[in-house]
C-alpha cells in the first residue's frame, strides 16, 4: 500500500508538469500581455509613453525571451515554491492565492454538506421506494437539476430573492457598513452566502441523488441483503446498516470529481456573486492577462483533482478488502 | 422480430436479414414509445431544430438590428404583441435573438460532441488493440487532460483561439475524449480476447477490420450513451462560456452572451424578460436531450432499466 501511495504521489509530478505546459502554452499564444494591460492602465490615467518603454517593460518581465525559455524559468521558481508574483495586484501569487482559496473553500464546503447530507438520503430513499411516486418526482427532479444551467438558477435567485424581494444582498462577501462585533460580522457574512450556497447545492444535489439511488439499488438486490431480512431483521436495521454502508463505497469513488466540480462551480457562482474566491480571480486574471496568477490556480486545482483521486482510491481500499493494489 | 411475421424460407438470407432489421427497429420504436417524456421531449427538440434551421425566415426581425425608439434612453422594453420576449437595452427584438441562438447551441453541442465521440472512439480502439507502447502514449495523455480543470482548460483555451462556433466546439472536443477513449479501451480489452476475435485474427483479417468489423459494433452500446448525454452536457458547457464572456462575443447572439448582457439590465432595469427566457430555452433544450437519451437507453438497452 505504501508503495503505490509513492507511485502514485511520484506520478503526480509528470502529470502536473503536462498540464502546466499545456497551460503556459495557451496563455502565451493569446493576444496581449501584462505589459499591454499595464500601458493601457498608465495610458487611461493620462502618461505619455513610446515604444522604448513597452520593450524596457517587456525585457524587465522577461517577455522580450522565447516562450520555452520562459517556461524554464516558470518551471525553476515554481519547482523553489515560488509561483511569481501578479502583475496586476503587485503581490506574490502564493498570497494572492491563499487569501482567496479560503473564501472559495468557505462557500463550496457549506455547500459540498450541505448537498451530501440531503442528497444522499433522498437517493436511498428514492432506490428504496423505486417506482414510488416519490421516486418518480425525485427523478423528475434530478433531471431538471442536472438540465438547468447553473449560472442561470443563481441569475434568478438574486433577482428574486435579492433584487424583488431584498431579502438578501446581491453580491459581495460582507457589507462594510454592518455594526462591528463578532455577532454581527458572522451573520452579516452568513445572509452573503445563502443564495450562492444553495445555487451550487440545488445543482449538486441532483447528480449525487442519482448516483446514491443507482448503488443503493444494486446493493438491496445482492443476497446479504436477503439473508439479512430472512434472520428476521427490522426493515431499517436492513436498509441502513446492511445495504446503505455497502452503497456508499461508490460514492468515495467520486472525491476526485469532487473537485472538479468544486471549481467550475466555484467560477460560476462567484462570478455571479461577486465572491472574493478562487474562480472570480481565474476569470479576472485571464481578463487582465495576470498569468502567474492563472498558471498558480491552475496548478493548485490540477494538484487537488489529482490528490481527491489518489485519496478516494486510498479511502477505498481501506473501506473494501476486496480491493489490492500492488 | 414480431410475433405475428410471415414464415420465413429457408436460405433466403437476405430476406432474413431485412426481416431481423425491420424487427429490431419495431422492437426499438415500440420500446421508446412508452416513454411518454422522450416522446414529447423529440417533438420539442424537432420543432427547435427547424426554429434554427429556418432562422432566417422564422425570425420577425433582424436579430443585430438596434432600435432606439423601443429602448428610449437604454431601458429595455418589456414583452408586448409586436415583441413577444421583449428587447435589450439598445432595442434588439429578444425573440429573433433567441432563435438564432438556438443555431449556436445546436451546433456547439452536436459538433463538439461528435468530433470528441469520434477521436475518443479511435484513440480508444488504438489504444485497446495494439496495446503497449501507443496505449501507454495515449492513455498517458487523457490522463494529463483529465487533471485538468475543464472550465479552465476552455477559458484559457478561448483566449488563445479567437472564439467561433467551430473552434469552441473543437475546444471543448479537446478536453471532452478522455471518457469516451478509457470506455472503448475498457471494452476492447476484454473483446479482443474473445474467440471470434480470435477466429478472424486466424482467417487472417488485418487489424482495421477486425477493429471496425469484429470489435467497433460490439463495444457501440456505452458509446451510444455517451454521446446521448454529451450533447446536453456540451450545450451546457457553451452557454457557461458564453455567459463567463469567453465563448461569441456580442453582437452575435448566444443564449449563454444574452444572459451576461442580462446580468446587470436585471438588476437595474427590473428587465427580468431578458432572464427568463434565454435562460428557459437553454433549460428546455438540455432538459429535452436528457430526456430523449435516457428514452434512448431504455429502448437500446432494457437490462439497463434496472438501474
Amino acid at each position: 500500500m505504501t508503495a503505490f501511495i509513492i507511485r502514485r504521489l511520484l506520478w503526480m509530478i509528470p502529470l502536473l508538469l503536462g498540464v502546466s505546459v499545456i497551460c503556459f502554452g495557451m496563455l502565451k499564444r493569446a493576444p496581449g500581455d501584462q505589459v499591454t494591460v499595464l500601458l493601457a492602465q498608465s495610458r487611461a490615467s493620462g502618461e505619455v509613453l513610446t515604444t522604448q518603454d513597452r520593450e524596457d517593460l517587456q525585457r524587465l518581465y522577461g517577455l522580450d525571451r522565447p516562450v520555452y525559455v520562459q517556461y524554464y524559468d516558470w518551471l525553476k521558481l515554481t519547482a523553489q515554491g515560488n509561483l511569481g508574483y501578479s502583475t496586476r495586484m503587485r503581490q506574490p501569487v502564493t498570497e494572492v492565492i491563499g487569501s482567496r482559496l479560503w473564501n472559495t473553500l468557505k462557500l463550496t464546503g457549506v455547500a459540498l454538506v450541505l448537498t451530501l447530507t440531503i442528497a444522499l438520503p433522498l437517493g436511498v430513499l428514492s432506490a428504496v421506494r423505486q417506482y414510488s411516486k416519490l421516486d418518480y418526482s425525485l427523478t423528475l427532479f434530478n433531471f431538471i437539476g442536472i438540465s438547468i444551467p447553473q449560472f442561470w438558477l443563481g441569475l434568478m435567485l438574486v433577482y428574486l430573492f435579492a433584487v424583488h424581494l431584498g431579502w438578501f444582498p446581491t453580491t459581495g462577501m460582507r457589507n462594510p457598513q454592518t455594526e462591528p462585533g463578532m455577532w454581527n460580522a458572522l451573520s452579516d457574512q452568513l445572509r452573503h452566502m445563502v443564495l450562492p450556497v444553495v445555487s451550487i447545492t440545488i445543482v449538486g444535489i441532483a447528480g449525487y441523488m442519482r448516483f446514491q439511488r443507482a448503488s443503493m439499488l444494486e446493493v438491496i438486490r445482492q443476497d446479504y441483503i436477503r439473508t439479512a431480512r430472512a434472520k428476521g431483521l427490522s426493515e431499517n436495521k436492513v436498509i441502513f446498516k446492511h445495504a446503505w454502508r455497502n452503497a456508499l463505497m461508490p460514492i468515495i469513488t467520486l472525491l476526485g470529481y469532487v473537485f472538479v466540480i468544486l471549481v467550475e462551480g466555484s467560477v460560476v457562482i462567484e462570478n455571479i456573486f461577486s465572491w472574493p474566491g478562487l474562480g472570480q480571480l481565474a476569470v479576472t486574471s485571464l481578463q487582465q492577462r495576470d498569468y502567474p496568477v492563472m498558471m498558480g490556480i491552475v496548478l493548485l486545482s490540477a494538484t487537488l483533482i489529482l490528490l481527491g483521486t489518489l485519496l478516494s482510491d486510498i479511502i477505498y481500499a481501506i473501506v473494501d478488502p476486496r480491493v489490492r493494489y500492488d | 422480430m414480431s410475433a405475428n411475421a410471415p414464415p420465413i424460407r429457408l436460405g433466403d438470407a437476405a430476406v432474413v436479414r431485412e426481416e431481423i432489421v425491420r424487427g429490431q427497429w419495431s422492437l426499438f420504436w415500440r420500446r421508446f414509445r412508452r416513454h411518454r417524456l422522450a416522446v414529447v421531449s423529440s417533438v420539442f427538440l424537432a420543432f427547435i431544430f427547424i426554429v434554427a434551421a429556418l432562422a432566417p425566415v422564422i425570425a420577425p426581425y433582424d436579430p443585430n438590428k438596434t432600435d432606439l425608439q423601443l429602448a428610449r434612453f437604454g431601458q429595455p422594453a418589456s414583452p408586448s404583441l409586436a415583441h413577444p420576449m421583449g428587447s435589450d437595452q439598445v432595442g434588439r427584438d429578444l425573440l429573433s435573438r433567441v432563435i438564432y441562438g438556438a443555431r449556436v447551441s445546436l451546433v456547439v453541442g452536436f459538433l463538439a460532441t461528435g468530433v470528441a465521440i469520434t477521436v475518443g472512439t479511435v484513440l480508444g480502439s488504438i489504444a485497446g488493440y495494439f496495446g503497449r507502447g501507443v496505449d501507454m502514449l495515449i492513455m498517458r495523455v487523457a490522463d494529463v487532460l483529465l487533471a485538468f480543470p475543464p472550465l479552465l482548460f476552455l477559458m484559457a483555451a478561448l483566449i488563445s483561439v479567437r472564439p467561433t462556433i467551430v473552434s469552441i466546439a473543437l475546444v471543448i472536443a479537446v478536453i471532452g475524449w478522455m471518457n469516451v477513449a478509457r470506455l472503448v479501451r475498457g471494452e476492447f480489452l476484454v473483446l479482443r480476447e474473445r474467440e471470434y476475435t480470435e477466429a478472424a485474427r486466424a482467417i487472417g483479417a488485418s487489424p482495421p477490420s477486425i477493429i471496425f468489423r469484429e470489435l467497433l459494433p460490439n463495444a457501440m452500446g456505452p458509446v451510444i450513451v455517451a454521446a446521448s448525454l454529451g450533447i446536453p452536457a456540451t450545450i451546457l458547457t457553451e452557454s457557461t462560456l458564453s455567459f463567463l464572456g469567453f465563448g461569441l462575443q456580442p453582437p452575435t447572439a448566444s443564449w449563454g452572451n444574452m444572459l451576461q448582457n442580462a446580468f446587470s439590465l436585471m438588476r437595474d432595469y427590473n428587465a427580468w424578460w431578458m432572464g427568463l427566457f434565454p435562460g428557459l430555452m437553454i433549460a428546455l433544450t438540455v432538459l429535452s436531450f436528457n430526456f430523449l437519451g435516457d428514452g434512448l437507453r431504455d429502448a437500446l438497452d432494457p437490462r439497463s432499466r434496472a438501474e
